[in-house]
């Protein structure tokens, strides 16, 4: 088993239980195969040798019925166990994978396509199904058959059960010759599979701007060169595996030959009657059977594996934020206590250069502070330390004297409004995405939050109005509309703290003018960090700090900035 | 449209050939047939050893028992060969022919769908497609064939065994799929839709992170994700089910025939109508034949899941192309001026016209701002000039030749968007880059960027120009992220640039900085600008400002007749030089 196989039996309850049916469900076949073969000769040598009726073959052609319907019902259940307990696997990555990037990362994305990561999330379970439905009930069925086989077979006739027991080991020693190559093919095929997956996801998102460079013909020519390569790549190595798989096959197939003509030899001594012959012919196949489709099986396994492999490296990922602590301090309130940044250093991984610098600022309760800077000063990593969306590298953000980090993190963010840079709309409704600041604000709340932000006449000019559904597979917004549906959640929450990203980047001098006074108004009483680079909303400030390379490079009383 | 339109129409673009097939076909009908020869001769070795008849009796059967066991496991491995020779191609063809037909529709002609929804139909529904030939119409065809002849054979030796095998074997071929077909189908439609609905809250989950985060909505997103699980679930166990179904009967049908065909068999060897030697031969032969049957549920399953994909597929790519090139396109100008005359546009028929009668020039020496509220019409009119959408009225001129009358390559290699929400592919600062020139050196990209603004930061960092910039910019500052597609605007061909909202992520010292550079660039080099704006701040370098308002052009002129003109721009530089 491979190290990803044994972590999934460790860690999932249900992948071991899935393992242990498909053990017993093994067992009962190999016991089903022999009776099957003894029962199957039964009926006929009689027939055949001394044409019996069928009243005489009747028990054994009754027995030979059972067996094949008790193989049915183990057919079908190593089929469905396993699918579903494949399926059980999956759910319980996926939710697992969602969980965790919502607790401990949620602002580091990888260099990863998301794309990619949900494709393997969503569709990985075909191949995981495979490896519960086909190779592990193969794996169990390729110990136990042979063994059941030839343990029946020896005191019957021992010169079949050498044959057979010589040209296993054979085939065993191939099989793995196979499998060690299968598993690095079945690697790099992986790897082109994902790539063609996550570059359609990317193609897809980034077909207008592909368009505008005139790179989305050529990309089709891309895509089918990848395609090209990839399946000549992969014939070639399968060419191989195929070949591998030819030996093994002349191995099982000369076996069997070897054996049907050594029973026909020692038929004709009469050193063996018929009635034994028959049930070894027809057992002798049987026994190579699962040992060679063990082969194949192994091949699908590797990508079923692969998958669930990929979900746990974003699991073991070092988390970002650190989890919270068995007691956490209660929440104080930024309304309440000054915020301070205490020479806070955070370097993002990848870079030489830390995006805050061992900066060191404060809030004052109730303060209105405009954050401005050039670009990468490192305004929005203060914001998302705020926000808790990450923790310092080094140093500490403190409230009231606590240290964020000791203080849970949900309680503290549920005191917050925030703003990001680039907002996210999501795929519902426009009051549902404004409810997302206030789940249990009713539509008069929601209503007046919009008219705040400069959104109601939007509204009101939308076919369904509050219900009109939004984001990917909605209406487009304009970027200014976006930017004022993210701003009217920020304004439908009662918050202490006020983390504004840049919120009126994409609206017109007059909107952006009122707003940065409505901003002003509703957040009276709280702590407010704006950061931005327009004027209206740097007037509207008490105080401006001027941030560069990751610094504090100056505060200026408003005046100056302009 | 019907799914067995749309599986025809698979076909159609999956361009297989008529060789490839025939040699899958073949050879896994002679695979069947010769593990069937070599069971049934094997069984009539040993019965007719069992008769203890002089050893030379047996040489043929021996021989033939040798032939046919080397001549299966060879024709197996030919089967293996040519039938994932044809899959793989397949597979190829089809991915690339559907995103072909995709690009025409972006982005006026796209369906309403998610990305990860497109995504998953491109991805597993074009996977899926490629079992059609292999895992969907080979089976049956190769199971009429090998029925036929294993019927033909056993009638040889016995007529009644003959007819029952047939009769057995058909009675499973079609039972056994209809039974699991009618669930597969079932589940299959609903399950690719649950599956693509389940992938767009993980996607949800994982690009919205900070968003569900920050404003502690992470119970109802996981929630979301939870219920879709469940659905996929759901599905997905009555899929197990039926497909456990499956398995368990097509074993149970090789021993079903076995023991039927031995049941008529037995009298008949009593009443000396068939020889006692050839009992085995027939049985055993009965149960190797059953091998072709094996994959018809599998089959049944793939062919309704096929269908279904093919549907969705087509579903995507099969509606009006919004801009076509014309049959026969004008040679294009040099791209010096791009004029709209009256333009009008609109979404939808049912809807107002985003945009009215509006009138442009654009040209190489020229500076043209677009200003107006938010909302009224800015980036579409934009889109418009890059042809990515079509005006319903009006003239769109480029050197005074009608838009639709080029190639809209010719029209974009002249007319240079920077979109409002340009894409960054998850790859490096250069991978972006060079989408606009694949052929731009890496000096060539350091000069762009540092016009951009980038250039020093780019210096310092570890990786230079092969710093990845994540999912959607993601690694990036909001400037930064901003900075890379414009950088990506200037590196392209095309001398009319448009800009929508180029700085509105930067402060007011890069802006300008940036705008003087782009101004410059316009009227010593051979490129035109078009820049829309919110910022009225150094407006005086532009040629003419027009002012969109609601979809018309409500003002026009240069800052300083605007100023004066009392209109909407006068008033919004009064808003922003009072609130200063
Ligand atoms: N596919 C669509 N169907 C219906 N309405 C749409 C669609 N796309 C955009 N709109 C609407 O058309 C109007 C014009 O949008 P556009 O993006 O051109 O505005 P804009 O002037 O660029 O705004 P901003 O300054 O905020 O970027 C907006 O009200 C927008 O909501
Ligand atoms: N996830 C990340 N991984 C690596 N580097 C990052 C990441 N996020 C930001 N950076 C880098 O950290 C620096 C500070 O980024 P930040 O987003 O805080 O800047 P900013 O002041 O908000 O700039 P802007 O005005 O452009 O939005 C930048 O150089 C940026 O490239
Ligand atoms: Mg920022
Ligand atoms: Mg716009």
């Amino acid at each position: 088993m491979k190290p990803t196989q044994r972590r999934l039996m460790r860690e999932s309850r249900v992948a071991r239980r899935a393992l242990g049916a498909a053990a017993l469900l093994a067992l009962i076949q190999a016991v089903l195969t022999v009776v099957w073969a003894v029962a199957l000769a039964a009926a006929i040598a009689p027939v055949a040798m001394n044409g019996a009726g069928l009243t005489q073959v009747r028990t054994a052609i009754i027995v030979a019925a059972c067996a094949a319907l008790g193989r049915a019902a183990v057919a079908w259940g190593f089929e469905s166990t396993g699918r579903v307990g494949a399926q059980q696997v999956m759910s319980e990555l996926r939710l697992r994978l969602a969980a965790h990037v919502l607790e401990a990362r949620p602002l580091t994305q990888g260099t990863d396509s998301t794309g990619e990561l949900a494709t393997v999330a969503v569709q990985g379970v075909d191949g995981l199904e495979l490896v519960f439905a086909r190779y592990f009930p193969q794996m169990m069925l390729a110990i136990v058959v042979p063994i059941a086989a030839i343990g029946w077979i020896i005191p019957t006739d021992w010169v079949s059960a050498a044959i057979l027991a010589v040209t296993i080991p054979v085939i065993i020693i191939f099989m793995i010759l196979i499998g060690l190559g299968a598993d690095r093919r079945a690697k790099a095929r992986w790897a082109a599979m994902q790539m063609l997956g996550g570059r359609f996801f990317e193609v897809v998102r980034g077909l207008t701007t592909l368009r505008v460079h005139g790179r989305a013909e050529a990309q089709v020519a891309v895509l089918e060169q990848v395609g090209e390569d990839y399946r000549r790549e992969t014939m070639s190595t399968l060419r191989l595996a195929f070949l591998s798989a030819l030996v093994l096959e002349l191995a099982a197939a000369l076996g069997t030959a070897m054996v049907a003509v050594a029973l026909g030899i020692r038929l004709v001594d009469g050193g063996i009657g018929l009635q034994a012959s028959l049930a070894v012919l027809i057992l002798a196949p049987e026994v190579y059977q699962p040992i060679r489709q063990l082969g194949a099986q192994f091949h699908a396994s590797a990508d079923g594996m692969i998958a669930a492999e990929e979900i746990f490296a974003v699991l073991d990922a070092p988390a970002v934020l650190d989890l919270p602590s068995a007691s956490p301090a209660p929440s104080p309130s930024p309304a309440r206590d000054a915020i301070v940044l205490d020479d806070v250093r955070v370097a993002y991984p990848g870079r030489s250069v830390p995006a805050l610098d061992g900066i060191s600022l404060a809030l004052a309760p109730g303060e209105f502070v405009a954050l401005v800077g050039p670009s990468g000063a490192g305004k929005t990593t203060v914001a998302s330390l705020l926000v808790r969306l990450i923790d310092p590298t080094s140093g500490a953000v403190r409230v009231g004297g606590i240290d964020l980090r000791q203080i849970d993190a949900d309680a503290w963010r549920s005191r917050i409004a925030w703003v990001p840079q680039r907002p996210r709309i999501f795929a519902a409704t426009v009051a549902e995405n404004v409810r997302v600041a206030n789940p249990v604000a009713d539509e008069a709340q929601v209503r007046e939050a919009l008219r705040q932000a400069g959104a109601d006449t939007l509204v009101a000019e939308m076919p369904d109005g509050l219900a009109t559904r939004l984001g990917e597979g909605g209406r487009r917004l304009s970027a200014g509309e976006a930017q004022r549906i993210s701003l009217a959640r920020a304004f439908l929450r009662d918050a202490d703290l006020f983390v504004l990203d840049e919120p009126t980047a994409h609206l017109d001098g007059v909107l952006a003018a009122e707003l940065a006074q409505v901003i002003r108004r509703l957040t009276a009483g709280a702590t407010t960090l704006a950061v931005t680079h327009r004027q209206e909303l740097v007037h509207a400030a008490d105080r401006v700090i001027r941030m560069e390379d990751g610094r504090v490079a100056g505060a200026l009383v408003a005046e100056a900035v302009a | 449209m019907t799914a067995t339109r749309a599986l025809i129409a698979a076909v159609r673009q999956a361009r297989i050939g008529v060789w490839l097939p025939i040699a899958a076909l073949a050879t896994t009908i002679g695979t069947v047939v010769l593990g069937a020869a070599l069971l049934g001769t094997s069984g009539y070795l040993i019965s007719r050893a069992a008769q203890q008849p002089p050893i030379l009796a047996l040489g043929v059967a021996m021989v033939l028992v040798r032939a046919f066991s080397v001549g299966r496991a060879i024709m197996r491995y030919l089967e293996r060969l040519t039938t994932h020779e044809l899959a793989l191609g397949a597979l190829a063809r089809l991915r690339s022919s559907f995103v072909a037909r995709l690009i025409p529709l972006v982005p006026a002609g796209l369906p309403r769908l998610r990305a990860a929804d497109l995504m998953s139909r491109f991805t597993s529904d074009v996977d899926q497609l490629q079992e059609l030939f292999l895992r969907g119409l080979l089976p049956p065809i190769a199971a009429v064939v090998v029925i036929c002849m294993a019927g033909v054979a056993a009638g040889v030796m016995l007529p009644a065994a003959g007819v029952v095998l047939a009769v057995v074997l058909i009675a499973f071929a079609v039972l056994v799929p209809v039974a699991t077909g009618a669930v597969a189908r079932a589940a299959g439609r609903r399950q690719a839709r649950a599956r693509a609905d389940l992938a767009a809250r993980v996607v949800d989950v994982l690009e919205g992170a900070p968003d569900i985060v920050a404003w502690g909505v992470r119970d109802a997103h996981l929630g979301a994700v939870e219920r879709a699980n469940d659905t996929v679930m759901r599905l997905g166990r009555r899929d197990a089910y039926a497909s456990g179904v499956a398995a368990g009967l097509s074993g149970l049908g090789a021993q079903v025939a076995a023991l039927a065909v031995l049941i008529v068999a037995v009298p008949a060897v009593r009443d000396g109508r068939m020889s006692g030697v050839l009992l085995a031969a027939l049985v055993l032969m009965a149960l190797a034949v059953f091998e072709v049957l094996v994959p018809l549920p599998v089959a049944a399953q793939n062919l309704a899941a096929c269908g279904q994909a093919a549907l969705r597929l087509e579903e995507c790519v099969d509606r009006p192309i919004p801009i076509t090139d014309p049959d026969v396109p004008e040679v294009p100008g040099p791209g010096r001026s791009l004029s709209l005359r009256g333009a009008q546009v609109r979404f939808a028929p049912e809807q107002e016209p985003v945009l009215s009668g509006i009138d442009l020039d654009l040209c190489w020496g020229r500076a043209v701002a677009i200003v107006g509220p938010s909302g009224s019409g800015k980036t579409t009119l934009c889109e418009v000039l890059a042809r990515l959408r079509a005006i319903e009225a009006g003239a769109a001129l480029l050197d005074g030749i009608p838009l639709d009358r080029l190639r809209q390559f010719d029209v974009r290699r002249a007319v240079t968007l920077v979109p409002q929400d340009a894409y960054l592919f998850p790859t490096s600062i250069a991978g972006n880059l060079r989408i606009a020139r694949p052929d731009a050196s890496d000096d060539e990209l350091l000069d762009v960027l540092s016009r951009a603004g980038l250039g020093e930061w780019v210096d310092g960092l570890p990786d230079g120009l092969e710093t990845h910039v994540g999912q959607d910019g993601g690694l990036l500052s909001g400037g930064q992220r901003q900075r890379v597609t414009l950088a990506r605007g200037l590196l392209a061909p095309g001398g009319l640039l448009v800009l929508d909202e180029p700085t509105s992520h930067l402060d007011a010292a890069s802006e300008a900085a940036f705008l003087d550079d782009a101004h410059g660039a316009s009227v010593t080099d051979r490129t035109g600008l078009c820049i829309v704006t919110h910022r009225l701040a150094g407006m005086e370098r532009f040629d003419e400002i027009v002012v969109i308002v609601d979809g018309h052009v409500r003002e026009r002129g240069t800052h300083a007749e605007l100023v004066v003109s009392g209109g909407w721009y006068a008033d919004t530089v009064r808003a922003t030089a009072v609130a200063a």
